[in-house]
């Protein structure tokens, strides 16, 4: 059980750094900070808005293959791989 | 060839693909008909999600509402986005090894509880069937302009073909169609996109193009339309803010929350053959669901831009009615476009003052369909998105059809109310469900509460406040019993319903909303779409509170929970 419960722990740590991301280039970079953001230019986009309307969902893919890739790491790590 | 004529043969043409498939794959038995024997590939599965998930609200709406809501139509991006990140990490791969056919399932056996099952049964129909009547209003509108028919003439043959198209199949065929159509709707999607990002911009990629230089010019594309939307007293599109930042937020949160908790979504996952792939198939779906949402704040400028151009082709000079394009001449026959020359000079003024705002109404749907006519396009092209449109909003309804018969004929009847009735009965009784959901939801898709995208959000908002803190809960916190997660996904669902029935009337008939759409009414300036995020929040604060004064759920939960969250010993999807 012991040896389950740190791999739940691992799995826990990972899962909040991925939501933390998840949350500053969404949430953060594209709705709260959008307006000092805006003022940066990214070719025509504002910064702001670029986050909000494109660069959100590349962090979004990104951020889903990463977790996978780590959880398949820590699967093996742990021993608790499907057969 | 005339534009009538080539979209009907390339609708005909698709349609007889799907069908094609789904006779091939026509489900046997009653596990096929639901989860398709749990063998399908990540990369397959993620494309069959990614249509699945993206529906007429996202293919035929999305980019329409951006379009005139500009920075704020943000909300539709990251929100439809964002929820697979959510789905990946916290639901799909618990769910997986958890094993069964559907989400109540999920919920009756981990609150222990009947009634929990048949809570989560009820709140998943309400979600499911407001989801439906957004497909219904896309159909509606693309039906009524490709038939050139009105709007609810249009609607009422879009039930037919839903309904037969949903009953003949069950997830195995609509698996492999879904693949199919996937490929049809985002190349109707994108080569439009292209096409008119080249003919504005010169790049062939509209993600690049939005940022770009107007072709022939040094001017931005995005600095030029919001210098043509402020000439005309619009606000400027860049920066404009959707009520204020905290709606955005919560609009957000809403959607992302209700991606995670809508049933047809989260039943793909139940498909692949092993946990590490249900993280790896929500990665995929991603991608293909990507390609279209990063392509929509293209479209949406870009057709604002030519919207704007069509009506006002030199500062000052608006267009003259009689001399109007065909594609608004089109429009103009479903309903859904309409102008009034109120002071008679023969032109049309569009500006953002209701007394003197000439183009009456535009309705936000039309927008995705109305494009390539718009830009000029070939006639293929615009037969190809008539075709896609169709393609997004029939793939989402037979899954969603999916879902809602899945619920009553397996949760209720079976799971609840009549154990010992024969898979022959069961099968029957899914069929007669998805009937009366297509009749219920194509009933009130007369009269929509909001455009395809909006209403749909309704759905993530109900999805949101009564499905996904129950998972979520059921799987991360072992104390979390049967009262708790009953009680909350009642307050939940009841707060959102009564948030946005008072608001928008009662099942939505409008003259039911007893406090009217009023925004001096919402709570913290919250529009009803939006609302949904609140209520998950306080799903969760109810839930917690209840479960801290009622006894700890019994020892062999205690152990199923700690049994979900380890991949090992998954077996395949299996009935009871």
């Amino acid at each position: 059980m012991s040896k389950n419960a740190s791999y739940w722990t691992a799995n826990l740590r990972l899962v909040a750094v991925c939501m933390v991301i998840w949350f500053v280039c969404s949430y953060l970079f594209g709705i709260v900070l959008v307006e000092p953001l805006n003022n940066i230019r990214l070719g025509g986009y504002k910064l702001g808005f670029w986050f909000a309307q494109q660069g959100s969902i590349y962090v979004f893919v990104a951020l889903i293959f990463f977790y996978a890739n780590r959880m398949g790491k820590l699967d093996r790590e742990h021993n608790v791989e499907e057969e | 060839m005339e534009l009538q004529t080539l979209t009907y043969m390339v609708v005909g043409a698709t349609f007889a693909l799907y069908i094609g498939i789904a006779i091939w794959a026509r489900a046997g038995s009653t596990k096929e008909f639901y989860v398709a024997g749990g063998g399908v590939h990540p990369v397959a599965n993620g494309m069959a999600t990614a249509a699945d998930w993206m529906s007429a609200a996202s293919f035929i709406s999305m980019a329409g509402l951006i379009a005139f809501m500009g920075y704020g139509g943000s909300v539709f991006l990251m929100g439809w986005t964002g929820g697979y990140v959510l789905l990946a990490m916290l639901l799909a791969p618990y769910l997986r090894k958890f094993g069964k056919f559907t989400v109540p399932e999920f919920i009756g056996d981990r609150y222990y509880s009947k009634a929990a099952r048949i809570v989560a049964v009820l709140c998943l129909i309400i979600a499911s069937v407001t989801y439906v009547i957004g497909q219904m209003k896309g159909i509606g509108v693309a039906f009524s302009r490709f038939l050139e028919v009105d709007y609810n003439v249009g609607l009422s043959i879009g039930m037919g073909i839903v309904f037969f198209y949903a009953v003949m199949g069950g997830m195995k065929g609509i698996t492999y169609t879904q693949i199919a159509q996937y490929c049809v709707l985002i190349l109707a999607y994108t080569i439009p996109a292209i096409f008119i990002s080249l003919n504005l911009t010169g790049n062939p990629f509209p993600q690049l193009g939005l940022g770009g230089t107007m072709a022939g010019s040094d001017v931005f594309l995005l600095d030029r339309l919001d210098q043509v939307l402020r000439d005309t007293g619009f606000a400027e599109y860049t920066t404009n803010v959707r009520l204020s930042l905290t709606n955005m937020f919560m609009y957000t949160m809403s959607l992302m929350i209700g991606t995670a908790g809508l049933p047809h979504v989260i039943i793909r996952f139940f498909t692949v053959p092993k946990v590490k792939d249900a993280r790896s198939s929500a990665g995929w779906a991603l991608v293909f669901i990507a390609l279209l949402y990063t392509t929509a704040p293209s479209v949406a400028a870009m057709a604002r831009l030519n919207l704007m151009s069509t009506i006002e082709p030199t500062p000052g000079e608006y267009m003259v009615y009689d001399e109007r394009p065909q594609w608004i001449k089109n429009w103009e026959q479903t309903g859904l476009l309409g102008f009034e020359d109120k002071n008679g000079d023969g032109r049309i003024q569009y500006t953002p003052d209701a007394a003197t705002n000439e183009m009456t109404k535009v309705d936000r749907d039309i927008m995705v369909l109305a494009n390539p006519e718009i830009a000029q396009l070939p006639n293929w092209v615009i037969a190809l998105v008539a075709a896609g449109g169709l393609a997004a909003a029939l793939s989402t309804a037979a899954g969603l059809l999916l879902a809602i018969s899945s619920a009553i004929s397996h949760d209720l009847l079976k799971g609840v109310f009549k154990p010992d009735i024969t898979e022959k009965q069961e099968l029957r009784a899914s069929r007669l469900a998805m009937a009366g959901a297509i009749g219920v939801a194509g009933y009130l898709g007369f009269n929509p509460p909001d455009f395809a995208a909006g209403t749909v959000a309704l759905a993530f908002g109900l999805a949101a406040s009564s499905i996904f803190p129950a998972l979520m809960m059921g799987i991360f916190s072992k104390r979390m019993n049967k009262e708790g997660a009953i009680a909350g996904m009642i307050a939940g669902i009841g707060v959102t319903l009564f948030y946005v029935f008072q608001h928008k009337g009662i099942m939505f008939v409008p003259s039911t909303a007893f406090l009217g759409s009023m925004p001096e009414n919402w709570f913290l300036g919250i529009e009803p779409n939006a609302f949904g995020a609140v209520g998950a929040i306080f799903n969760f604060a109810v839930a917690f509170i209840v479960a801290r004064l009622t006894a700890a759920p019994p020892e062999h939960i205690q152990h199923l929970v700690e049994d979900i969250r380890v991949p090992a010993g998954a077996g395949t999807a299996v009935a009871h």
